[in-house]
């Protein structure tokens, strides 16, 4: 008898530790962002981040609004398009779809989520990057970027909607059906309604992937510190810079490195929250 | 039963509101006999498993139906077949033939919706779609062409007022239909189909998921529709079927196949049915 | 009035446009997914040979192999797993036996893994390189590499095992409570072998994110391509080789192509394997009740 009250307890607190560690990483990587930061933060205001004169960090220039344009244009871009494809190819394979393509076509999803970012990268940089010089030099460019973040986003936003749009009822399709709603009027007037909490969270996670990206886009999009004029410019982003700096930045320009890791990191923080709150709501 | 029945219809109709049912437009329901549904030899299967055999039956219109028998001898089933939403099962086969108004629904060339839009339908389970109280009767309103805001707008006033919840809703017509009580989500449903102007209303219990007060509600609103409608109705509740339906059709299970055992008028089956099975159920000796 | 054999055109036109729109960009995302596969197919499978998977790279991976890569690969993901699974699968444990789902320690916890899920991979990179590489002085090695993929894979860890465990029928608890069973002989005995299925396929899936991932560990396993003497030696994992060959190295395309093919292959294999436990616990669970 005690000795099993003995190891429960024992057990207990071995359990306690490990989730404790768990939470606490978490902890630990703010800790050490803000760390690693404050040689910057502390110093300047961060207006200057903004308003400086441009990206020259080795003398003391630190205008990250490029980048974050960079970054913003390319998810944005990238989303516009997988939100249209996504979302058809989920309603193809609930609703459209003739029965003998839906399992070929969904493992083919499936399979697609499961692709490293630095494969779609590398394609990206054989295959595509060439073609779109043809049309217009030098092919590493924003365009460039949004297509490839396209198709790392487009499983995501597929594989959620699929699974909002499965998570209908079949009391609505079918009180749909008996009102003689055709299939498009039944999607866009009771099924999307019921699903588009599922949805929107879906697309808000891709979002966020989308923004955080980092292999694939610096293989593609030329990485040119500018706010590009048209889709053909390059771009770098946030994430890019990172990873392209990181190997030789000293000091203060570390830290802003590590200030613009902050901002990624609160950006899609941010994404995630609003994520989970929308998938809470149901039916509203 | 069926005297009585033409009767609440009359005195229902005493009251001068404009927009609640009005006088009888075709005489009392039932007196002539005229075939809307003529079903022939309809047998159904759920992926090789007969659930419907060989059931041949006619509904007359303008009357209450009564569907009646145990769970799982297809009376749902065969509800389903009417307005051809065994389209949407997968692995569902029908056989036989279905009429209405002497035109066979499982030809190819008959447009479902349009057959859907004439054949109404209330399920169980109360199940308004999760939009706005109004959107939910525009919505198919719209579907279906009428897209006049002021026709739009007075039929749904109208059907509100046919089903009494106009009353209750009409300050919060744009509140989610959801937050609506069980009671008040199937009369919206039952609203939602009549505004499309159906001839024939399906109805699958529709009481059942209902405590009784709101089942009463529902039941009174039933008996009214009696006569503007043709009505089929699946119910467990015998006691109903006596007291609302013109005919009843009896269903039972024989070797794991829901069949037809009886059809007549509703005071027969219930007073004087041919078949020991009826009159067995009826009596609460079996099912 | 009743005429169903009536066709409503504007309807029937919109439900062709609509189904044609569809189906077209259907064909688009299939057939730009099936060159994107069939490229890496026909780039790799030339170069592929089980040289190439045994030899190490020469002339900056021009030449030789991937035998080196694929062992640094191997213990970078060792490493992870071996600090990751413990954690993870306690975490998890704790999470849905031993406090309730309302308790504040227990939201603290998985709200802390919820954030730690959204981290984009470069972020775990500068983390792993301030904390591992500098702070603890485990330089650019496979160890520091290893224990900043531990943290990125602890979330998804904790999320299947904890979801494999509540899948566990109350019934076994209750009964187990009955028969006088601890409750650390329920988990250990009755609760973990019958999630196990789950647990499986959590820790295939985190074994794929894993040899993915190319960001988080730029700046802490470093990328040096020689076998690996130590977990102290940096080490290069194969989605970085590939980033090297292809963005660093030219005329590297040809090996990037079949390292792609073999991580492309790898992970494939992975998602499978972990698809067909979680389908195959789903089926068993059916067939059950």
């Amino acid at each position: 008898m005690f000795h099993s009250v003995l190891t429960d307890t024992l057990v207990r607190w071995i359990l306690r530790a490990g989730a404790v560690i768990s939470a606490l990483v978490m902890l630990l990587i703010l800790i050490f962002l803000l760390i690693e930061s404050w040689p910057v933060l502390g110093q300047i205001t961060p207006t200057r981040f903004f308003t400086d004169a441009s990206w020259h960090p080795l003398e003391g220039a630190y205008n990250l609004m490029p980048m974050l344009s960079g970054t913003l244009l390319a998810s944005v871009g990238a989303l516009l398009l997988a939100i249209p494809l996504g979302i058809a190819s989920a309603l193809f394979i609930i609703f459209y779809a003739p029965a003998f393509f839906v399992l070929p076509y969904q493992r083919l999803i499936e399979l697609l989520a499961g692709i490293p970012s630095v494969v779609f990268g590398f394609w990206g940089l054989t295959t595509l990057v060439p073609l779109i010089n043809q049309f217009h030099p030098p092919g590493a460019s924003l365009l460039a970027a949004i297509l490839v973040l396209t198709l790392m986003i487009l499983p995501t936003i597929t594989l959620t909607t699929h699974s909002a749009l499965k998570a209908v009822p079949d009391e609505f399709l079918h009180g749909a059906a008996a009102l003689g709603l055709s299939r498009w009027g039944m999607i866009y007037g009771v099924v999307f309604p019921a699903a588009h909490a599922g949805i929107v969270a879906g697309i808000i996670l891709a979002a966020g992937r989308a923004i955080g990206e980092t292999m694939a886009v610096l293989m593609v999009a030329g990485n040119v510190v500018q706010h590009p004029q048209g889709l053909f410019d390059p771009i770098r982003t946030l994430a890019a810079n990172i990873a392209l700096e990181m190997a030789y930045a000293m000091d203060d320009h570390r830290a802003v490195l590590f200030v613009s890791g902050l901002l990624l990191m609160i950006l899609v923080m941010m994404l995630s929250a609003m994520a989970g709150k929308i998938g809470k709501h149901k039916y509203v | 039963m069926n005297p009585d029945q033409g009767k609440a219809v009359q005195t229902d109709c005493e009251c001068d509101d404009a927009y609640t049912l009005g006088p009888l437009q075709m005489g009392p329901p039932c007196c002539d006999p005229e075939p809307v549904i003529q079903v022939e030899d309809l047998s159904l299967q759920y992926s090789g498993k007969t659930a419907l055999q060989k059931v041949t039956l006619d509904i007359y219109r303008g009357c209450i139906t009564a569907l009646i028998g145990p769970s799982g001898c297809g009376k749902t089933s065969f509800l389903s077949a009417i307005n051809r939403l065994t389209d949407l099962i997968p692995a569902c086969q029908v056989d036989g033939r279905i009429r209405v108004d002497g035109r066979d629904i499982y030809d190819s060339a008959c447009n479902v919706q349009a057959l859907r839009r004439q054949i109404g339908m209330v399920f169980q389970k109360p199940a308004p779609f999760p939009l706005s109280i109004r959107r939910n009767i525009t919505l198919p309103l719209r579907e279906h062409g009428i897209t006049q805001r002021l026709t739009v707008e007075s039929i749904t006033e109208q059907v509100l007022r046919d089903v009494g919840l106009w009353n209750e809703v009409c300050d919060r017509m744009d509140t989610a239909a959801l937050s609506l009580s069980g009671g008040q989500q199937q009369r919206l449903c039952i609203a939602r189909a009549l505004a499309l102007s159906p001839q024939i209303l399906l109805m699958d219990e529709p009481c059942s998921a209902l405590d009784p007060i709101a089942s009463g509600v529902v039941e009174d609103l039933i008996s009214r529709l009696s006569g503007h409608y043709t009505i089929v109705i699946v119910t467990h509740n015998l006691a109903q079927a006596r007291r609302i339906a013109n005919y009843a059709a009896f269903f039972w299970v024989k070797e794991r196949a829901g069949q037809l055992v009886e059809f007549g008028h509703c005071r027969d089956i219930f007073e004087s049915p041919t078949h020991e099975l009826t009159a067995a159920y009826v009596n609460g000796i079996r099912g | 009035m009743f005429d169903v054999f009536a066709i409503n055109r504007w309807q029937y036109y919109r439900e062709l446009l609509v189904q044609l729109i569809i189906y077209i960009l259907v064909l688009l995302v299939s057939a730009v997914f099936i060159w994107l596969l069939f490229d890496l197919t026909r780039g790799g499978l030339a170069h592929l040979s089980w040289e190439f998977l045994t030899e190490s790279p020469r002339d900056a991976g021009r030449a030789g192999g991937i035998g080196s890569i694929l062992v640094s690969t191997l213990l970078i993901l060792l490493v992870a797993l071996f600090v990751a699974v413990p954690l993870a699968w306690t975490t998890a444990a704790l999470l849905s036996e031993f406090v309730p789902t309302t308790s504040q320690f227990g939201m603290t916890v998985r709200f802390s893994l919820q954030v730690l899920a959204g981290v984009p991979s470069i972020v775990f990179g500068l983390f792993g390189n301030a904390f591992f590489s500098i702070y603890l002085g485990l330089g650019f090695s496979i160890l520091s590499g290893g224990l900043t993929l531990a943290c990125m894979l602890l979330p998804i860890l904790v999320s299947t095992a904890e979801a494999g465990l509540r899948a566990v029928p109350q019934s076994y608890r209750l009964s187990a409570a009955a028969l006088g069973l601890s409750r650390t002989a329920t988990l250990f005995q009755l609760l973990l072998p019958a999630a196990a299925p789950t647990l499986a396929a959590g820790l295939l899936l985190g074994i794929g994110r894993a040899v993915a991932e190319t960001a988080a560990l730029l700046f802490t396993s470093g990328y040096v391509d020689r076998m690996p003497g130590s977990l102290l030696d940096s080490g290069r994992a194969l989605a970085l080789h590939i980033f090297d060959l292809s963005m660093n190295v030219p005329g590297g395309d040809t090996p990037a192509y079949a390292s792609a093919l073999v991580l492309v292959v790898l992970l494939l294999s992975i998602n499978i394997m972990a698809m067909k436990l979680a389908y195959g616990l789903q089926r068993k669970r059916i067939m059950s009740v």
